[in-house]
């Protein structure tokens, strides 16, 4: 089942002029999530980080966009591309970098690092689908509470099976659940023509499950879009899939993009940051600056902590 | 007298009743049907929305359990036959598991994942699997197994304060035995349960020629093979069943036995009875007049016909011939 809603009214990246301003606060959380990123990719570079990482870069937007429309009695399920997730539901860049660097201060210790945190009813975890059967579980307990479970995914973890057995049950037992599906059009290396047949509405429609497709790049066009969905997934108590049709503007992970450079123009032709630098100069050149310049410190002062600390159960 | 499957089915009822947090998923569970081997009967006519027959989708519901656990409820999870609960090895090893610890604080995960194990009924391979090994030792997951001497309803407050997913194995040959009561076997064998091991003796006998260790489900082939030494043989045994299969609980009175024999019903390779041995070789060195016995079912698949499928699982004749054998 799909819902049908006007059509949004500045979706193009080339229809600039019909690109409403942002709001201060959302060009704020967006530009730290921005800025919060690069900063990892280049903590990378200078080899202060180890492991791995994956970046939002080009699809900051969609967790800002949602932001206000989650409340605190909802819990966030997030996935290995989770920073913009959480930056979006809880402004702790702090605790977040101290956990990816195993700084004191850590959100979880250190021990999760950047796909395992789990602090005030938003848990990240790095496999595949392995979260849409938590949430499920999670939407149970909320179901008739008012509040909801909300799942991040995307394109690629379609491939799990667990996600079917989920949504059949999400659907049987219409419980309160939202999953947002960040269709970026490329499972690490794979672009999703080659690892994904057909598409995800037919599947979302294969379980009775309603679906609705964003293909607007607006904060605050999509939050206009989707409140009257989200309630209904709250009220209503069902499940919806909302599928945001974006762009990674980064790599995979860290300098592991393989795509051509069509490819990656293409991406970066759809990002928010040169046409919002672009269509509205004041008020960006100076929140770019301010959140480049605060997540600088942020940096500085967590990479100057000592290691966290970890008492082994 | 209770059978096995009735007591399991009395403490899932009084455990519902006294603890509203508690939800049941699994396969067919629902009444009429009331579960594949009637273990939950009543329990959705009295309880309702808390205990939901699901699609065929173990890793799912084994997922929604540690979803309900998460959200500050306790699931119990119903995987039909224990040979399935491999489709849910990713939500019980890689999520419930893990987000114990890896969060960096413990986090609780009331979850038990009920699995009826085990074979001697003809079931065929992919339907009489003992699997517990293949869950020990990770980080974080616990393993019980029913045994005709604990209270099911005490093991069950026990695995939930824990606050970490524990396996619950049922060996489904229990489920139509009678539970042991007021510490009487039969007209040999006594036992006494202490925590998590119940220990079946002898009256009088103080230091046994041989200490059995087995999981629940093997319990009457050991006590068929203890009956046959003792009569036959002129050999006293005791046995010790730990409710715990891991971490091992600490098994007593070993010391004092002439040997040490680990009887179990998973296939050769990679065994829980190698675990036990593991933890019990460096305790009783100086003691131990000889290697510990083990006895594990055959490197093979389980056969559906009777003739084929006991010589594959462990019967009480090889438990006594194994045991002469070490004392002769």
């Amino acid at each position: 089942m799909t819902v049908t809603v006007p059509a949004p009214t500045g979706t193009t990246p080339s229809g600039a002029r019909r690109t409403p301003p942002p709001e201060p606060e959302d060009l704020e959380l967006l530009l730290l999530i921005r800025h919060f990123e690069l900063t990892l990719l280049r903590l990378f570079e200078a080899g202060e980080l180890s492991g791995t990482t994956h970046t939002c870069l080009g699809q900051e937007y969609i967790p800002v966009a949602l932001s206000r429309l989650l409340g605190d009695d909802d819990f966030v399920l997030s996935n290995h591309r989770g920073h913009g997730h959480f930056l979006a539901r809880h402004a702790e860049p702090y605790g977040l970098l101290a956990e990816i660097m195993g700084r004191e201060g850590a959100l979880c210790a250190g021990v999760g690092g950047s796909q395992h945190v789990y602090h005030r009813h938003f848990l990240s975890t790095g496999v595949q689908g392995e979260s849409l059967p938590v949430a499920t579980g999670v939407a149970l307990a909320l179901k008739g509470t008012g509040a909801l479970a909300c799942a991040y995914i995307g394109d690629g973890t379609w491939g799990e099976g667990a996600v079917y057995e989920a949504l059949n049950m999400a659907q049987l037992w219409r419980v309160p659940l939202l999953v947002v599906v960040e269709h970026n059009g490329i499972a690490q290396s794979t672009p999703t023509a080659a690892q994904m047949s057909g598409r995800v509405a037919a599947r979302a429609a294969a379980f009775d499950v309603l679906h609705h497709r964003v293909t607007s790049l607006e904060v605050g066009e999509i939050r206009t879009e989707l409140a009257p969905l989200v309630a209904m997934v709250r009220q209503d108590s069902r499940p919806l899939v909302v599928e945001f049709a974006t762009h990674r503007a980064g790599p995979h992970s860290k300098g592991d993009d393989t795509r051509s450079p069509e490819e990656i123009a293409l991406a970066a032709a759809h990002d928010w940051y040169d046409r919002y630098a672009r269509l509205f100069p004041e008020p960006f050149a100076r929140i770019d600056r301010e959140r480049r310049e605060l997540v600088e410190r942020i940096a500085a002062e967590v990479t100057a902590r000592p290691p966290s600390a970890w008492e082994r159960p | 007298m209770t059978r096995v499957s009735e007591h399991l089915n009395h403490a899932l009822h009084d455990l519902m009743e006294t603890d509203p947090d508690v939800h049941l998923l699994g396969e067919d569970v629902s009444d009429p049907y009331g579960g594949a081997f009637k273990v939950t009967r009543g329990l959705s006519t009295r309880f309702g929305d808390r205990v939901r027959s699901t699609p065929l989708s173990e890793g799912a519901i084994a997922g929604v359990g540690a979803g309900l656990a998460l959200a500050g409820r306790k699931a119990i999870v119903e995987i039909m036959f224990a040979d399935f609960v491999a489709l849910a090895f990713d939500q019980i090893v890689n999520f419930a598991a893990k987000s114990t610890a890896m969060y960096g604080r413990p986090v609780p995960i009331p979850l038990v994942v009920r699995c009826p194990s085990g074979g001697n009924r003809g079931y065929g391979p992919t339907h009489s699997q003992s699997p517990q090994k293949h869950f020990i030792g990770v980080p974080g997951l616990s393993l019980f197994e029913m045994t005709p001497f604990h209270d099911a309803g005490e093991l069950f407050a026990r695995m939930f304060a824990l606050g970490r997913p524990c396996l619950f194995f049922e060996d489904k040959v229990l489920y139509t035995r009678r539970m042991y009561e007021g510490g009487v076997v039969d007209d040999l064998f006594r036992y006494e349960v202490a925590g998590d091991v119940a220990r079946v003796r002898l009256d009088g006998v103080a230091e046994p020629d041989c200490a059995i260790v087995v999981h629940g489900g093997m319990v009457h082939r050991a006590l068929d093979a203890m009956r046959v030494l003792l009569l036959e043989d002129d050999i006293a045994c005791e046995l010790l069943v730990p409710a715990r299969l891991h971490p091992l609980p600490e098994l007593p009175g070993l010391e004092r036995a002439r040997h040490v024999c680990v009887v179990e019903d998973g296939s050769e390779g990679g065994t829980w009875g190698a675990e036990v041995a593991r933890v019990l070789h460096p305790r009783l060195w100086s003691s131990l007049r000889r290697p510990i016995t083990l006895l594990s079912a055959a490197d093979s698949v389980i056969p559906a016909a009777p003739h084929l499928e006991r010589e594959v699982l462990v019967q009480s004749a090889r438990i006594r011939d194994a045991i002469v054998e070490a004392l002769s």
